[in-house]
């Protein structure tokens, strides 16, 4: 019988029930509303219905947090209960081995017929239905329990001038404030953890050195001067923005003032595909196509030097990977976030401005450059440093195109390394969690957390000042 | 509705026009068979009427009836709508300014237009007023700008309340003075013609005092058009007052025959209050 009940899928259970309870408590509510509608002298402050709900809330809410309990809690009950009966030739197994053990356990549980196995896996496996069986049938009664109360209580304070209105408003608010903060508390707990392990990393070295130190040398554990990633994340985003910029205002200038509306309709779906490419995708794209690219190019300007006598070797580094091949294909990668966001505010420029400077004679460009343009100069700039925290916060193209060599170099055909290179290269392989080299990624990491906000919160609040001059 | 039929006699075209009160103007603006089309839909039919130099001529009419959208053909503003067609001649100088070689940015420097809502530059008070002499060349060095731009907001009866702070933007300034800022921007190229499209409808009584003042004035040099829902405006700035109705124009004649003795039933159903 407990094993039975072990077998439930609690899962779908939980969901029906709560659907069930919640159907019949509105039910009832707007029932028993009704009926004191009809006896009560004078108007009821709120409509059947948000009795219904109110009496609906009362008994789901208790109950919802019964299901989540169970999905937290009912399996490590159980577990720990099965641990603790266990023959005593488990004691050798440590502790991930009676981990997996115990999940294969549970494995066998969840299919019912799990013959073949040995005899003590399978007097376990039952036992641990009879205990999940117990944890669930006591849920159940638990839940019962607590829908029932929630029905008779709140029903029985439904009156005519119950406030049930303003109840279920304030309960929705509450819900809504809830999933709100799931979000913020999941920020706040990843910030926390970044300065959490970046305090750790600081202890073992110090600050000043990771800051301004010019020898990066992680993987042995050894130096951690991070300098030069900086300067390869400032000298790629540098690249991109050069190309970015200018395509990426000129065309959403082109589309918010040229283009008719027919050619507007396709041409900006289109660049809005350029930001729906997966950036994994650009990264091949520059790996395979513009970092040889680049590289040719470079060699063949080497030789002009040298045929032209004004140097007598290579003057470029000529790479396979390199900072201007990743920067290219980043500045490619984010003209949409320039040209998008300018369109915006070029579009918010109120057009009795533009009649304004026709009025006097100006020509079409005359009006843009003059006048369009600098009344939304503060939001273009805004998309501009959107961009650039973008293309800083960029990973996968310049892990496959901008190389790992960490160097300070104004050389744009050498290969650089950029800060989310290096977080991705001390993250993935044999890592111990308290090395140094794996807490400096923690480090790299609010770096360029704190300089990408920076970026944002700059950009919105140029933004949100622009907006309120034009409302 | 037919045009024919009930128009009065002065806007037929094939009429010469009747000397009105001030014997020195002359026709500045002649229009003749103007038709508008936004897409299929007309909003002018054959509308002929000319305005006098040195004069203010009044165009009133319901809501909708086509007031701007005559207003904009005088500087062929039109152009930059979309689905705008204009059809007609309008003759300045003798030249049609519907011709395909007239330069439209050059027509507007000769007509300057003044609109509804005060739309300053987010520039400085100088450079709003700098703006249209710089882009027309029309200032030989900075002291030649400079006199320009204290001319020009004297003219509109801004200077004393500016002068001290030209370098101030000039949406800063309060709703009545970025209205005259915005006449002065207009009279700083040396218009012939200056076109205003209900430009007191966004302010205050006192404010609209002082534009009105502005106007007569400014009625020595230019010639005027001025759209306004307001007759008591009309009577009080114009010399000379059209009326439309639904896209024709029903009356054209003295401002004080219009008001106080108008030949249409229209006309006197209008200024009397009775429909619009
Ligand atoms: N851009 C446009 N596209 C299509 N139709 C237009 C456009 N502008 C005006 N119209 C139409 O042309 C007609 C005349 O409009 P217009 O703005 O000239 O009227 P108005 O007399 O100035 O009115 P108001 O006194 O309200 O300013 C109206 O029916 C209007 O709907
Ligand atoms: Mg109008």
């Amino acid at each position: 019988m407990l094993q039975q009940l072990g077998q439930l899928p609690m899962g779908w259970l939980l969901i029906a029930l709560i659907a069930v309870f919640g159907s019949a408590a509105f039910f009832l509510g707007r029932t028993r509303a009704e009926r004191l509608l009809e006896t009560s002298i004078g108007r009821m402050h709120s409509r059947p219905n948000y009795h219904g709900y109110y009496v609906a809330m009362c008994t789901v809410v208790p109950v919802l947090l019964i299901a989540v309990a169970y999905a937290i809690f009912a399996d490590d009950l159980t577990r720990s209960q099965l641990t603790r009966e266990l023959p005593s030739s488990f004691d050798r197994l440590s502790a991930p081995e009676l981990q997996s053990y115990l999940d294969s356990v549970r494995m066998a549980a969840g299919t019912a017929a799990s013959s073949g196995a040995d005899r003590v896996f399978q007097a376990i496996t039952n036992r641990y239905l009879e205990l999940r069986g117990f944890v669930n049938a006591a849920t159940l009664v638990l839940l019962g329990a607590l829908a029932a109360i929630g029905i008779f209580w709140s029903q029985s304070r439904l009156r005519p001038d119950f406030r049930a209105r303003a109840l279920v408003e304030n309960g929705m608010q509450l819900v809504l404030f809830l999933c709100a903060g799931v979000a913020i508390a999941t920020t706040a707990g990843i910030v926390f953890s970044l300065l959490y392990e970046s305090l750790l990393f600081f202890q073992k070295v110090s600050a000043w050195d990771f800051l301004t130190g010019t020898r990066w040398n992680a993987q042995t554990n050894a130096e951690f001067g991070a300098l030069p990633l900086f300067f390869g994340t400032f000298m790629i985003a540098l690249i991109a923005m050069l190309v970015a910029a200018p395509i990426g205002l000129f065309s959403a200038i082109f589309l918010s003032e040229y283009a008719s509306p027919k050619a507007r309709g396709w041409i900006k779906p289109v660049l809005e595909i350029l930001a729906g490419i997966p950036t994994v995708v650009y990264g091949f794209f520059a790996l395979l196509v513009v970092a040889p690219a680049v590289r040719q190019l470079a060699i063949w300007i080497n030789e002009l030097i040298i045929q032209v006598g004004l140097s007598s070797e290579p003057v470029l580094a000529a790479q396979p990977t390199s900072a201007l091949a990743a920067g290219l294909v980043m500045g490619i990668m984010v003209i949409p976030f320039v040209s998008s966001l300018s369109d915006d505010v070029i579009n918010a420029v109120p057009q009795t401005l533009r009649d304004a400077a026709y009025a006097l004679g100006a020509t079409k460009s005359e009006t843009v450059k003059q006048v369009v343009v600098p009344a939304a100069l503060p939001g273009i700039i805004a998309a501009l440093l959107l961009a650039v925290s973008r293309a800083i916060g960029e990973t996968m193209i310049v892990v496959m195109a901008a190389g790992k060599s960490a160097r300070i170099s104004m050389d744009p055909t050498s290969d650089l390394t950029t800060i989310t290179v290096q977080i991705v290269s001390l993250m993935t392989g044999e890592t111990g969690f308290d090395d140094p080299k794996t807490l400096s990624a923690f480090a790299l990491g609010l770096v360029l957390f704190a300089v990408t906000l920076a970026f944002n919160v700059v950009a919105l609040r140029v933004v949100k000042k622009y907006r309120e001059k034009y409302d | 509705m037919d045009t024919s039929q009930g128009m009065s006699p002065v806007v037929d075209n094939n009429l010469t026009l009747p000397p009105i009160a001030d014997a020195a103007a002359a026709p500045r603006i002649d229009c003749r068979n103007i038709k508008v089309f936004y897409g299929e839909t007309q909003a002018i039919h054959d509308v002929s009427m000319s305005f006098p130099d040195r004069a203010v001529t009044a165009l009133i009419g319901p809501s909708g009836c086509g007031k701007s959208t005559f207003l904009r053909c005088l500087n062929r503003m039109n152009d930059t709508i979309e689905n705008c067609r204009v059809e007609g001649q309008i003759l300045m100088d003798g030249e049609n300014i519907n011709d395909a070689d007239v330069d439209p940015v050059l027509l507007r420097s000769r007509v300057g237009m003044v609109f509804q809502k005060p739309n300053p530059f987010p520039k400085s008070i100088y450079d709003n007023i700098a703006y249209g002499p710089r882009i027309h060349g029309l200032a030989n060095g900075r002291e030649d700008l400079d006199a320009i731009v204290e001319k020009s907001l004297r003219r509109a009866g801004l200077w004393d309340e500016v002068k001290d702070r030209l370098m101030a933007p000039g949406t800063g300034l309060s709703g009545g003075q970025q209205q005259r800022l915005c006449i002065a921007r207009a009279i700083a190229v040396q218009p012939e013609v200056i076109l205003m499209d209900e430009p007191c409808s966004a302010l205050d009584p006192i404010a609209t005092a002082r534009i009105e003042e502005l106007i007569d004035e400014l009625r020595n040099r230019y010639c005027i058009v001025i759209v306004t829902h307001s007759m008591q405006q009309a009577a009080r700035v114009s010399q000379r007052t059209a009326f439309f109705h639904l896209g024709n124009l029903v009356e054209l004649g003295d401002t004080s025959q219009i008001f106080t003795n108008p030949r249409e039933k229209r006309t006197e159903d209008y200024i009397t209050g009775r429909f619009g």
